[in-house]
């Protein structure tokens, strides 16, 4: 019986890992990169520069919404966090949806000066990608996204139960042998960051769970809409007075709020009927301030510029909640956690990658001829090729486009992210027109060339190229530039090795030849 | 219809695929639906407040999915497998009836 378990168990771990593989290794590395979001997002537009200053920026954007923002319902400051340097400021006219908020988005520098920098979704476009897809209604993506997300907590339970020597396989790795190498490979990702790979798939779903398992709310409140004020501790929105009133200083509550948190900063500022006599002005504490990502939030009078009332102490669940979503974002990571998190996301796009791998190594000796494998088989090859080297491709061509694609052209942001699935499908259309064999050296090939040409590119059309940044001591493009060369030569290697070792290979083809004959 | 894997005789590919099939229901809806009715359920009894109720259920909603799928292909038969979900499924859909209708009810 447990010989039974052990077998169902491996069984299931082999599907649920292959249809969910592909989705999966998209997800994981695009979260592994929206560790560095506001890194990458700082590269992407490199009109920015200088050193973040919260109440410059913070004054800076309010004193352009007064000018230019009159009568709009809500004014919105995103204030930078520790790793990036310019605030967002956003303002939503009456009867607008938050949908629409980029179209009065601006960015204003630590100097509260409003910068022109190029329209970039930046790394933001790879967080959301993480969770949301792209060309979907966001809500189906994130359905499709919670499926994997859920059957890969299956997978990993399974997993573990499949394994029977999971401390010794811990310390084997055997190249160069193969399907066995390709195991080892597989259970050394996996089980080196197993807690990591838990955590994150859990705390994953609990970041959507109020879409996902909504069912207590109707079970527990008549209007849903009680429930989340119940849990964001939003109170009630202020009404229109229709009198005028001056605000009072920004800074002022900014600093009470800094007060009050022992010297945490702010994150966000939302103003809700700027200008009228009701105003009243909410201030986040910055996400990355504690493990816990539901930062407080203060309301202010914003006519007296008076502290409201202290939002109420959070329970056991909502804390919990808090931190779990915390976990999942790393937002409270300082440097070298955050490059922890960032490996333990590249060890958890390589264990599912070696898995899917796995799945044609283990069958491809068990096919009655190598040669010509059934259709299946082919699709799940070619598919393996066209993912793993073609998204982090398409990654590359986004950065390059965002170098190269003119600024001021129509709908720039989204013919960035269109070239980053132009460059994903190119390889996906290359590597079904080549035998497989071929297809691996070359799709690898491509990607490190791709890679290789983002720091060429961008010395060739910014004056904040790696040599210059690294004169200049700017250590976030020079670590950017560095990770597209690692990156690079990563591929490289991978394309080289396959190029250089084909006896895994000939030798099943020769035995597929002499089991035709 | 259903084999259970410790028996020898093999089964027919028609009835290991409709097996497989039976067993994949369970899982996913099968998971989704009582982690679905524990979450309602929790929500409705636990003795704290109403948004920490709702937040717990939401919170383990996802361990009880992870185990329902799990165990519907732990199990030696799909028959089985169904039986688990009904006896998982039981205890929640009382508890919710009550709290909706009334313990004298």
């Amino acid at each position: 019986m447990k010989e039974g378990l052990r077998q169902s168990m491996a069984w299931l771990h082999t599907w649920v890992g292959l249809l969910f593989g592909w989705l999966l290794f998209a997800v994981f590395v695009t979260g592994t990169t929206a560790y560095f979001q506001d890194e990458i997002t700082r590269w992407m537009q490199p009109e920015i520069a200088g050193e973040r200053n919260l109440d410059a920026s913070a004054e800076g954007a309010l004193a352009y919404m007064k000018t230019h923002a009159q009568g709009a319902e809500s004014w919105t400051i995103q204030l930078p966090n520790e790793r990036s340097v310019a605030a967002m400021g956003y303002w939503k006219e009456k009867g607008e949806t938050f949908r629409q908020w980029r179209d009065h988005a601006f960015m204003v520098d630590g100097q509260g000066r409003k910068v022109d920098a190029r329209d970039t979704t930046g790394g933001w476009l790879l967080y959301r990608l993480h969770f949301d897809l792209h060309y979907v209604p966001v809500l189906w993506g994130r359905w499709a996204v919670g499926l994997a997300a859920m059957f890969m907590l299956v997978a990993i339970v399974s997993g573990v139960i499949t394994h029977k020597k999971i401390f010794a396989d811990f310390f084997t790795m055997r190249f160069g042998k193969g399907q066995r190498s390709w195991l080892d490979a597989h259970n050394l990702t996996a089980v080196l960051a197993l807690p990591f790979h838990f955590m994150i798939t859990y705390t994953g779903l609990v970041t959507l769970m109020s879409q996902y398992m909504p069912w207590g709310i109707p079970a527990a409140y008549e209007h849903p809409a009680d429930y989340y004020r119940d849990h964001l501790g939003a109170g009630e929105p202020p009404k229109r007075s229709g009198i005028e009133a001056p605000m009072a200083s920004l800074s002022d509550m900014i600093r009470q709020a800094r007060e009050h948190w022992q010297g945490a900063e702010p994150g966000f500022i939302a103003i809700a009927l700027p200008g009228d006599a009701h105003a009243v002005v909410k201030i986040t504490q910055d996400t990355g301030a504690a493990m816990g990502t539901r930062g407080e939030t203060l309301s202010f009078d914003a006519a007296t510029g008076a502290m409201r009332r202290l939002p109420p102490v959070k329970g056991g669940a909502s804390q919990t909640e808090s931190v779990m979503v915390g976990l999942h974002a790393g937002r409270f990571a300082p440097l070298a956690l955050r490059w922890l998190y960032f490996f333990s996301g590249v060890m958890g796009s390589a264990m599912v990658a070696t898995g899917l791998v796995l799945w044609t190594a283990k069958r491809r000796q068990q096919l009655p001829d190598p040669l010509r494998p059934h259709v299946g088989f082919r699709l799940v090859e070619k598919l393996n090729i066209a993912t793993i080297s073609g998204l982090p491709c398409g990654i590359a061509v986004y950065f390059i486009a965002n170098r190269l694609l003119p600024t001021g052209i129509p709908a720039r942001v989204a013919w960035e992210a269109h070239w980053l699935f132009i460059g994903w499908g190119g390889v996906m259309l290359y590597v079904f027109l080549r035998p497989p064999r071929r297809a691996w050296v070359e799709a690898l090939a491509i990607a490190a060339t791709a890679f290789l040409a983002v720091p060429l590119v961008d010395a060739a059309t910014t004056d904040r190229g790696m040599l210059r940044s690294l004169l200049a001591g700017d250590l976030v493009f020079v670590a950017f530039d560095a990770c597209m060369l690692v990156t690079a030569a990563a591929f490289g290697w991978a394309a080289w090795t396959v190029h250089r070792r084909p006896a895994a290979t000939r030798h099943a083809t020769r035995r597929g030849k002499e089991a035709v004959a | 219809m259903f084999r259970d894997r410790s028996q020898p005789p093999k089964p027919t590919l028609r009835s290991a695929s409709f097996a497989i099939t039976s067993r994949a229901l369970v899982a996913l809806i099968g998971g989704y639906l009582s982690a679905a009715l524990y979450t309602a359920a929790m929500a409705r009894w636990l003795p704290i407040a109403r948004v920490e109720a709702v937040m717990t259920g939401m919170l383990s909603s996802f361990a009880i999915y992870a185990c329902v799928a799990i165990m519907a292909f732990a199990v030696g038969t799909a028959k089985r497998a169904w039986m688990w979900l009904a006896v998982i499924c039981v205890p929640p859909a009382i508890a919710l009836y009550l709290s909706i209708h009334g313990v004298g009810a």
